[in-house]
């Protein structure tokens, strides 16, 4: 093994700190400007905050119901993440154990979710809603949510527990143990990794959605932080702080995430496209 | 070899019962949600609709009026066209700089994380939120993206980025890279760290060194990340739909110069008020459907296919 002095280590960090620079100082000035006064950014637009204010904040949290919005999407992405990761993980536990043909076929039929428009099949989904009397209501959202994550957790689930030896399942079943039990006591212990995965990955997408719940929730106080800051953006038009709270307060919960579980967002990232 | 043994004798014991039951919950949601509408959007496009009203079976008299009538005989042009324009943006910016990125950060070491954890931030935010953050940026009147121009003495390009019809687009492309980048760069990566060291090494030994190596080594390696990243990509510019309508809104403001076809689709199924715009709007739909899947499918079998060439 030779090591050889890299000549261009120098130009390829300082490459990589300006490109670090491009993709990180638009979200600091937003965070910067969120703290500083309309007046402040009109007479200059690129300056630090004269002093730490939460005025911005208060405003969108009370005034313009951020509090309503974010409370609504934390509730419709937590519920669905955890009612997706469950069917999910039932369906994987079968794709990966059992070798009948059906499940086979039906295994490709969820993994074609992965490339369908399924966005498409709005009106029918809306119409659907109309009659099940789901419009404006969240538990609606939900159901859709859930159902978008089968096909990307259950391919990821489904590939970890075809890893998982079946020598633990074999043996719980010659203690009696039964196929729910087994799969209860013994196996979801062991893929807590994938479901982690899983979990952090399905929570970005659901977080982010606008399209459904601007089509399906019609009533104020079911928008979800998305929707709301279409409206918002449209009645704070000039008020420039209080937009960039608004966003700030959108974004904030994806960064904690980001640092808390960025090894499984980065895994299921590439799981997730290369597949 | 025992493990697979075993799963066949295990498999055969799990009574089909079990398998449904388990199953049950992720179908049904799956058909109800999912397979029902897209199935259900199909057979729209072929009724005439009054308002909600079904009407009777017309064929293919929808799928006339979205490319002859208006107006669709304008707006489809238009917004199929940013949708090509958003991908071919893509493939030589976003997807190129990535891929640069991803060479440079190879073997970087230490910092690597970091690099890649700042790098894909971006992707992980709303795309509503980065349309409204970047409209807010390059605003003429007090953006700072112009600020800076101005300071470094670059003022004749302080321009009206999404005000002026003609760079409207190009600044949704700019836009849409600087939220991926991440995205080409993490599979490009991945596919680079699957290289093993004796290829690179025995290259360089037989003297392939600097774009010389790249050409003839590292780039072939890459096919197959390129395929999937050409395919995601082609998929996420066709249904563009977020950065658009935060930038321009639900019409294309400026003069449709940042229309899209989800934008049109969502105006002709929400917004149009026409009695049947149910059907036009399904048509439309399909149209979209086919054409996004087919591309893909298609993408997808020429890769599999020249895998097969190249690697035998």
């Amino acid at each position: 093994m030779r090591k050889r002095f890299d000549l261009l280590a120098l130009p390829k960090h300082v490459l990589l700190w300006l490109y670090a620079l491009v993709s990180l100082s638009p979200l600091f000035v937003m965070l910067l400007n969120s703290f500083r006064t309309t007046k402040e950014m009109a007479m200059e637009p690129l300056a630090l905050p004269e002093e730490f204010r939460f005025t911005s904040y208060e405003k969108a949290w009370v005034t313009a119901s951020f509090e309503t919005y974010f409370i609504n999407s934390m509730f419709v992405t937590i519920t669905s993440v955890f009612l997706g990761t469950a069917v999910s993980l039932l369906a994987a536990y079968v794709f990966a154990r059992s070798k009948r043909k059906i499940f086979g076929v039906l295994e490709g039929v969820f993994l074609s979710g992965l490339l369908l428009p399924v966005f498409l099949a709005i009106l029918p989904i809306f119409y659907l809603f109309d009659t099940l009397g789901l419009i404006s209501n969240l538990w609606g959202l939900i159901l859709i949510y859930a159902a978008l994550s089968i096909p990307f957790s259950s391919f990821i689930l489904a590939a970890f527990f075809r890893q998982l030896p079946v020598d633990l399942e074999e043996a719980a079943r010659i203690d009696g143990a039964g196929h729910f039990r087994t799969f209860f006591f013994i196996l979801l212990p062991l893929v807590r990794p994938a479901i982690a995965t899983v979990v952090v990955f399905r929570f970005v997408p659901i977080w982010n959605d606008f399209f459904y719940p601007l089509m399906l929730m019609r009533d104020r106080a079911v928008y979800t932080l998305p929707v709301g800051l279409t409206r918002f953006f449209g009645e704070y038009q000039t008020d420039w702080a209080t937009l960039f709270a608004g966003l700030t307060i959108a974004t904030i919960p994806l960064v904690i995430l980001f640092l808390v579980a960025s090894k499984q967002l980065v895994s299921g990232l590439t799981a997730g496209m290369s597949k | 070899m025992r493990v697979k043994t075993a799963g066949r004798a295990l498999s055969v014991r799990m009574p089909i019962l079990t398998g449904v039951v388990f199953v049950a919950p992720a179908l049904i949601l799956f058909a109800v949600f999912i397979l029902y509408p897209l199935i259900t959007a199909l057979s729209y496009s072929f009724f005439s609709w009054k308002g909600t009203l079904r009407g009777e079976f017309i064929g293919l008299e929808n799928y006339v009026t979205i490319f002859t009538k208006k107006p669709f005989d304008e707006d489809l042009p238009n917004a199929f066209a940013h949708n090509l324009l958003l991908f071919a943006g893509a493939m030589v910016f976003q997807n190129s700089i990535g891929l640069m990125l991803a060479v440079v950060l190879h073997k970087i070491g230490k910092l690597k994380r970091l690099f890649q954890t700042m790098f894909t931030m971006p992707y992980l935010i709303s795309p509503l939120v980065v349309g409204y953050l970047w409209s807010l940026l390059l605003s003429p009147l007090f953006g700072p993206v112009n600020a800076i121009l101005k300071q470094i003495g670059l003022e004749e390009f302080a321009l009206p980025w999404l005000g002026d019809p003609t760079t409207a687009i190009w600044a949704i492309v700019f836009i849409t890279a600087w939220q991926w980048i991440g995205f080409p760069m993490l599979l490009y990566g991945a596919a680079l760290g699957g290289i093993p060291d004796e290829v690179t090494e025995a290259a360089e030994i037989d003297g392939a060194w600097g774009i010389k190596k790249f050409r003839t080594i590292t780039l072939p390696l890459l096919l197959p990340a390129l395929g999937t990243v050409s395919i995601l990509t082609f998929i996420g510019a066709m249904e563009a739909f977020a950065i658009p309508y935060a930038v321009g809104g639900s019409d294309g403001t400026p003069a449709g110069a940042t229309d899209v076809m989800a934008l049109l689709f969502y105006r002709t199924a929400f917004e149009s008020g026409d009695v049947g715009s149910i059907g036009t709007s399904s048509a439309l739909a399909t149209v979209l459907f086919l054409f996004i899947f087919g591309v893909a499918v298609a993408l997808r079998f020429l890769l599999a296919r020249g895998e097969k060439r190249l690697y035998g």
